[in-house]
């Protein structure tokens, strides 16, 4: 019984300033999703849109395939929980989640029953008569959840809703949301600049840049596979080295060999992962380590080669097992990579020089 | 230590020499020849007269001010439309004018050698020296009480919650009922009681707009001062106590209404002294 939500060629601009061109996406039932993107990148305007708290310029929004726009947000059946919670300050706890049941006129004892339910569910049941003034950040989120379910809608969006708690009750309320969305099983979209939380709690991401949607799938498919280079360096470090390929050859432009790739001769260029460099303890090697630091269970390795440099990291167990010292030479090996072209499109995988097979992965993603 | 002293010792000469003394002396002077005096002094037909006119102007003028204090805040602080900081600056213009300025400038609109007399009269409506005048003149100065002390508390509370309620379903009555103004109570309650106490105290405006026929264009601030010129000292300082217990009252009202929600009302203070 969930909603299906499609988004066609959606345009928004403010002034001068497009905040979403074209952007299509299409939503599955009962789906969790995460719109992933820096600050700016038009995220929330996407999800306002979708809620019908903000009108677009252009292209289409369906719901189980009927038109959406023109609708009100009550009329779409989304229930949406904003960043900075927005209960309301005048109002018990108990108010709030009663509030979109007193609009329809419910009845006293419907609306005792449901709100005492949702209290329930959110686990503040002792705190009902208390005012939004008085709860913790992570209460009053909850509450701003309680309200927004509290008319059964069939689309639940989220706008950066843990964004302005502490770590540890944004690991909670993240499971909690989880395990909530198991049990009712609506489309839920969240809105986050949080590749964690994004990557944690949803079954599928969307990637977000400067108004257009960069590329959607699991988080595997999307870290493994970067659709370009924003992606690449938006989900992690990123160590960058110009290539030239040459007859499925990759050779950095520092001299030495990277491995094999599928792709048309060319220079471009090569984004390698910290933790698929991997330095391999050799005298005569060319790499020279200029920098080793331990954070916590997390150890990197700082190497120089000519003009390339490039970093690697390891656990920290690791790099004490490893014997590796600052201003020692080393050798290292590249277990993998992605090539991007000179607007950081065209991804192609590369694999090591030593590799048994050659791996070469096309995306058709553009951003 | 001795300069925080001596600055301590001047500021409390200046309150007792300025406000403490005289309030007493009001008081004193009222209450000389007894109460039974003092309440004859409140009974007299004029007196009488004169508060009850100034009840009906301030049961008129605070009304409409709310409203529109209102309206303001609503346009400014939720819509953003051309002409926005400059009503926000016109609203300002009864602070930054002399009342007396303004009940001239009101003879001239609607005086019966004025913009819009020969109409008024034509038509038999008697705006000055009347009731009327006194109410526009007495809005008019008061004007920016409510909408000062408003707009700034619905600029710092946004519209996430009107955001909110409308995708709880509400509609714009509802929001404006059950979200909009029960956000604003206490600033507007403050802004009422300010309104409500210039309204009863104006003086300048009321003074050149009323005409001063003592008995039927007087309010008791125009009372104290027509009273005291003919020489009936103990009524014009009955007069006087009223209006200064309308003071006190209000200033300890104010006080509790700033000690109980002062996180509400700070949003107003930061940003008139910013």
């Amino acid at each position: 019984m969930s909603t299906e939500i499609e988004v066609e060629n959606l345009t928004r601009r403010f002034g001068p300033h497009t905040v979403l061109s074209g952007v299509n996406l299409a939503v599955r039932p009962g789906e969790l999703l995460a719109l992933l993107g820096p600050s700016g990148s038009g995220k929330t305007t996407l999800l306002r849109l979708i809620a019908g708290l903000d009108t677009p310029d252009g292209g289409a929004i369906r719901f189980d395939s009927h038109n959406a726009l023109g609708r009100k947000p009550k009329e779409r059946g989304v229930g949406f929980v904003f960043q900075h919670y927005a209960l309301f300050r005048h109002m018990s706890v108990f108010e709030n989640i009663a509030f979109s049941l007193r609009i329809r006129r419910a009845k006293n004892p419907e609306v005792k029953a449901r709100v005492e339910e949702l209290l329930k569910l959110i686990q503040l049941e002792s705190l009902a008569a208390r005012y939004p003034a008085q709860l913790s950040g992570g209460q009053r989120q909850r509450v701003a959840l309680a309200r927004a379910l509290a008319s059964q809608p069939r689309v639940l969006l989220l706008d950066e809703p843990f964004g302005a708690l502490d770590a540890v009750v944004r690991r909670d309320l993240r499971r909690w949301l989880r395990h909530l969305h198991e049990e009712m099983n609506i489309t839920t979209l969240f809105v986050t600049h949080d590749q964690e939380e994004a990557f944690d709690l949803a079954d599928r991401v969307v990637i977000m840049n400067a108004g257009k949607i960069c590329q959607m799938g699991t988080p595997i498919e999307i870290y493994r596979t970067p659709a370009n280079a924003f992606v690449h360096e938006f989900l992690g470090e990123s160590n960058k080295l110009p290539v030239t390929l040459a007859n499925g050859i990759v050779t950095a432009d520092a001299g030495f060999s990277l491995g094999h790739a599928e792709a048309p001769d060319g220079p471009m260029t090569a984004y390698i992962r910290p933790h698929h460099v991997v330095p391999a303890p050799d005298a005569s090697g060319p790499w020279l380590i200029t920098r080793l630091t331990a954070t916590g269970a997390q150890a990197r390795v700082t190497l120089a080669n000519g003009p390339a440099a490039l970093e690697a990291t390891m656990t920290a167990d690791e790099l004490i097992a490893s014997t590796l010292q600052t201003g020692q030479l080393t050798a290292i090996k590249i277990l993998n990579g992605t090539l991007f072209d000179a607007d950081g499109q065209g991804a192609v995988k590369f694999k090591a020089r030593d590799g048994a097979e050659l791996v070469s992965e096309t995306c058709n993603h553009s951003c | 230590m001795v300069v925080r002293r001596l600055l301590i010792t001047a500021a409390l000469l200046f309150l007792v020499l300025f406000l403490v003394l005289p309030l007493i002396d009001v008081f004193s002077q009222a209450l000389a020849a007894g109460l039974g005096v003092y309440f004859s002094a409140l009974y007299d037909p004029n007196v009488a007269d004169a508060i009850y006119l100034t009840l009906l102007i301030a049961a008129v003028a605070v009304p409409a001010n709310l409203v529109f204090g209102i309206c303001a805040s609503w346009c400014i602080a939720k819509f953003d439309f051309f002409g926005r900081n400059l009503l926000i600056t016109l609203i300002d213009i009864p602070f930054s004018i002399s009342p007396v300025i303004a009940g001239l400038l009101e003879v001239l609109m609607f005086g019966l050698n004025g913009l819009l007399g020969g109409w008024l009269s034509a038509n038999n409506i008697q705006i000055i020296f009347a009731l009327p005048g006194m109410i526009l003149a007495t809005t008019f100065v008061t004007f920016p009480f409510v909408a000062r002390e408003v707009i700034p508390l619905a600029q710092e509370q946004g519209v996430e919650e009107e955001e909110a309620a409308v995708t709880l379903g509400a509609g714009f009555f509802s929001i404006f009922w059950r979200v909009s103004l029960p956000k604003l109570r206490w600033g507007l309650l403050y802004g009422v009681l300010l309104c409500n106490a210039r309204a009863m105290g104006e003086f300048g405006a009321v003074s050149v707009v009323s005409g001063k026929i003592f008995g039927q264009t007087d309010t008791m601030s125009l009372a104290v001062e027509s009273l005291y010129e003919s020489y009936e000292l103990q009524a014009a300082f009955a007069v006087a106590s009223l209006l200064a217990m309308l003071a006190v009252v209000t200033l300890v009202l104010k006080a509790g209404l700033e000690w109980r929600h002062r996180d509400e009302l700070a949003a107003g203070r930061r940003k008139k002294t910013a």
